[in-house]
């Protein structure tokens, strides 16, 4: 599938083949200190803050990976549950069309995280062949946006908690505008559910 | 040495249930440790930073939490742990809680539980006293302490 937001996409691919070459070029070097290569004519990608070795730089890779990956495991937990939820019958043909319209945009999300994992040189998570979901508890169309609120709004402290760690501070930028959009998802289900879609100022 | 539980997997010194954390070589079993200091309705107001992973009663990107407490790091049924994890062999109470949950990627590099972690001390206390409530009794854990039963 090829994302919408093509620059989003393209900045995770661009960090993380550029990230990957340069340790490989530069391993066995003392230092990665005030290396910037150029990006997407004219963004920059300065080297991961604190490698200073090839080492570093290597266990710097391996953790952009593993956080990445995280990442990837849980957009495809909301590409299942919003699944879950468009074949329960239970939402009106209008909720429905936006259901899927958010399945399509963490799809999106998940494969642009995976490119960018396997352009590191690591190996993208996979689905998992099954979702332990509560399912008996959806009865309702509002039981399922209750349910894809609760997952939105756990991605959203997800992203919080795993953007810091990123080495590379433009793989924390993308996962920002990620994390944008699943707030945008959490504020409209909590509209369609009467609640009120921002209720607060900051989110941890 | 039993167990409280197939699911919980808690070793623990048969009959000394109330003393059991000074015999078991300081794994304390959760059902009879006292609770961590901390308040649990403003741990589970900081809990809401784990749900993008975890549960309590579900395996999900991470481990479900249900009986957490006195289980040994690494040990949940059906849960693909990374190898760091699993080599751990950390059993998890308040204290090791405390630790983990500062900085996990630092205190366990190569977990896969990728989060910044919870900086501030109340916050981390209250949310281990939050952990801690999800023992077998706890509502949010009954279904799957009933499962895992029956199971065996």
């Amino acid at each position: 599938m090829k994302p919408n937001n093509a620059s989003e996409h393209a900045l995770l691919i661009e960090t993380a083949q550029d990230s990957r070459r340069r340790f490989l070029r530069q391993a066995g070097t003392a230092t990665f200190s005030g290396i910037a290569v150029a990006l997407l004519g004219g963004c920059t990608i300065t080297r991961a803050a604190g490698t200073s070795t090839a080492s570093d730089a290597d266990d710097a890779v391996a953790k952009d990976v593993r956080i990445l990956n995280t990442a990837v495991a849980a957009e495809y937990e909301a590409i299942a549950a919003y699944q879950v939820g468009a074949e329960s019958g239970l939402l009106k043909p209008q909720v429905l069309k936006v259901a899927l319209n958010f399945q399509s945009q963490h799809k999106q999300h998940a494969e642009a995280l995976a490119s960018a994992v396997r352009k590191l040189g690591g190996e993208a998570a996979d689905p998992k062949t099954h979702y332990n979901f509560p399912v008996d508890k959806l009865k309702s169309q509002e039981d399922v946006l209750q349910f894809a609120a609760g997952l939105e709004r756990g991605a959203v402290s997800a992203y919080v908690g795993a953007i810091p760690l990123f080495d590379h501070r433009e793989l924390s930028g993308a996962a920002a505008s990620i994390l944008a959009d699943e707030a945008m998802h959490w504020a409209v289900l909590r509209h369609a559910l009467g609640l009120d879609p921002v209720p607060q100022a900051f989110y941890s | 040495m039993t167990r409280i539980g197939p699911w919980f997997r808690v070793p623990v010194c048969a009959a000394v249930l109330s003393l059991a954390a000074a015999g078991c070589g300081g794994a304390p079993p959760f059902a009879a440790a006292a609770p961590p200091p901390g308040d649990p309705a403003a741990g589970k107001r900081v809990y809401v930073r784990c749900i993008g992973c975890h549960s309590p009663a579900r395996n999900r990107t991470g481990p479900r939490h249900c009986g957490l407490f006195g289980r040994l790091s690494g040990t949940v049924p059906g849960f693909d742990y990374s190898a760091a994890m699993k080599k751990a062999a950390i059993t998890w109470n308040a204290e090791t809680l405390d630790w983990f949950l500062l900085d996990p990627m630092e205190a366990i590099p190569g977990t896969s539980m990728t989060f910044a972690g919870v900086k501030d001390a109340r916050e981390r206390r209250n949310l281990i006293a939050y952990l801690a409530t999800l023992d077998a009794d706890s509502q949010a854990c009954r279904s799957v302490a009933a499962k895992l039963r029956k199971e065996g």
